[in-house]
């Protein structure tokens, strides 16, 4: 008998002949839920430093490989601890962006309670997500979670479209974990150099990888967000503009394209 | 009552010859035995407070909060029996949420008070249930600011359709009352419980259709008015509770909250020293005769 798990709750071969799936097939074919995101955001990358965790990302939706939308936020403040930044489908974004504000809501129904953390708020969307992978009906997203856990330390974990969660100093999603990670992680190796970086430092670190991001990513655009969360709240600017950038150098470039020399 | 023997008072949703429905009235004398609890629409926000009876010494004071918050703006008293006021809170909060999910923007509050009045009303029409026993206060502030859509992510075209009007006004504070019957009305000044009549008529001197008064001022005004419409013959010890809601730009920006601590204890110094003041007049006037 086969014991394998794939035979699993399923008539025997040897008894009953083959398996006949179209047993479970309606007449347009199984059920089928989101095979692929449709409007996209890119990279989120954020770092942890002393007082707490710098985050940013893009303003862009992608529509495929059109820049369809220019302005949108993709680091939602959920209260005065906690930023949450989005990767994948925007429309998925939205969805956990309604869903939080009414977990806000409820939170917010009772004033003695103390807030909800990005502990908390971690632990509930890797549930979110993971509920919804096994429905196979996933949300296309990859979360970054930034801001302070219930000591009021700094804290950054990530939950992903699988329900997968995953926590480090420095976090990147999307294109940034591959181009972003590397950089952050030549400062923050580990959880220890953590007290060793200050505010200002984390923040041209992560302004340095959305540069570069920038430069290599072409889902990407100049115009981004940028929030940092500390003991003092939460301070998010959502239209920052690129600096020291240029294509300039695009035109020394020999050796493909449209050059005649 | 002169209803008794009669029968029409035995079943719900029955009228009686004269045209009253007894269930309903019975309800109001059920509301008219509840802590007192006012509210006051001020120029730039409401107040709520609530003489809350404390039943037992056992009780924990500060807790057991009898002012319940809907979405993030509005806020709900009531007097009379206490689980129905908790049953009515709830209903409240279902439908703040459920409107949020269908125009994905908070409720109006004077769309919440029109929707709680008919499930209230609903409560007089069958034999198979009792109408509540309470009436409530719903307070609220509407913003005024251009809110943006549940989930909103950009701000989208900056020109063109929209039907925005140029210096439209929209938003305020709002205050109705909701009575048994399910009949409710927008109000300046909100009172109902034991101590409803004194309330009323301390409301009435507040003037407050002119919207001169503040919301600090109302806030006083608010403690002094429970203060004043205890009986201190029939219950000894109530806990005052009082919450607020400002405008955007307001202390509370736009949302319903305590009354923080230093200015409830300062409201209640004020209510106190006024009520001696009273006190002091009355014993002088009697010496003197």
């Amino acid at each position: 008998m086969n014991h394998l798990p794939q035979a699993w709750g399923r008539p025997r071969d040897d008894i009953y002949g083959a398996y006949d799936h179209a047993h479970f097939q309606t007449a347009a074919g199984p059920n089928q839920h989101t095979q692929s995101p449709i409007v996209t955001g890119t990279s989120v990358v954020a770092a942890k430093f002393k007082d707490g965790v710098v985050i940013a990302a893009d303003n862009l939706a992608s529509y495929g490989s059109l820049a369809r939308f220019t302005d949108v936020k993709r680091l939602r403040k959920f209260n005065e601890t906690v930023v949450v930044g989005f990767g994948g489908d925007v429309s998925d974004m939205q969805y956990l962006d309604r869903l939080l504000n009414s977990l806000d809501i409820r939170e917010n129904y009772s004033s003695t309670d103390d807030p909800l953390n990005a502990k908390n708020l971690h632990t509930y969307l890797a549930k979110v997500m993971y509920k919804r992978r096994s429905d196979f009906n996933p949300l296309w997203n990859h979360l970054l979670i930034a801001g302070l856990d219930g000591e009021s330390k700094p804290f950054l974990a990530s939950a992903d479209l699988l329900g997968t969660t995953f926590s480090s100093p420095t976090l990147a999603t999307g294109f940034g974990a591959h181009l972003a990670q590397p950089i952050m992680r030549r400062t923050i190796p580990d959880e220890n150099s953590v007290k060793d970086v200050s505010k200002e430092d984390a923040v041209k670190l992560v302004k340095e990888c959305m540069k570069v991001l920038f430069y290599r990513d072409a889902r990407s655009m100049d115009k981004y967000s940028i929030a940092t969360i500390t003991k003092e709240g939460v301070e998010l600017d959502e239209n920052v503009q690129l600096e020291n950038q240029s294509w300039a150098f695009a035109e020394q470039i020999r050796g493909y394209g449209t050059q005649t020399a | 009552m002169t209803s008794i023997g009669t029968g029409y008072d035995l079943s719900n949703s029955v009228f009686s010859p004269d045209g009253r429905n007894f269930q309903v009235e019975y309800a109001v004398k059920a509301v008219e035995n509840g802590g007192t609890a006012i509210g006051i629409r001020c120029k730039d926000g409401i107040v709520l407070a609530l003489e809350k009876l404390v039943t037992s010494k056992l009780l924990k004071s500060g807790a057991n909060k009898r002012i319940a918050t809907v979405d993030r703006n509005m806020g709900i008293v009531s007097s009379g029996l206490l689980p129905d006021g908790r049953h009515f809170v709830s209903r409240a909060r279902d439908e703040a949420s459920s409107w949020r999910n269908l125009y994905k923007a908070p409720i109006p509050t004077s769309s919440l008070a029109d929707r709680m009045g008919s499930y209230v009303q609903a409560y007089t029409l069958y034999s198979s249930v009792r109408p509540f026993g309470v009436t409530a206060i719903i307070g609220g502030w509407d913003s005024e600011a251009e809110l943006p859509v549940d989930g909103q992510v950009g701000a989208g075209p900056g020109v063109g359709s929209g039907g925005k009007k140029d210096g439209a006004k929209h938003g305020g504070p709002y205050l109705y009352m909701i009575e048994p019957s399910g009949l409710y009305w927008g109000y300046y000044g909100a009172a109902t419980g034991k101590g409803r009549q004194i309330a009323k008529s301390e409301l009435e001197k507040l003037n407050l259709s002119e919207g001169e008064l503040t919301l600090e001022e109302g806030v006083k005004e608010a403690a002094r008015i429970i203060y004043i419409a205890h009986d201190d013959n029939k219950d000894k010890e109530f806990e005052l509770e009082m919450t607020w809601i400002s405008s955007t730009t307001g202390p509370t920006k736009g949302r319903h909250e305590d009354v923080p601590k230093e200015l409830r204890e300062e409201a209640e110094r004020l209510a106190k020293k006024a009520l001696e003041g009273d006190d002091e007049d009355e014993e002088e006037e009697k010496m003197q005769e």
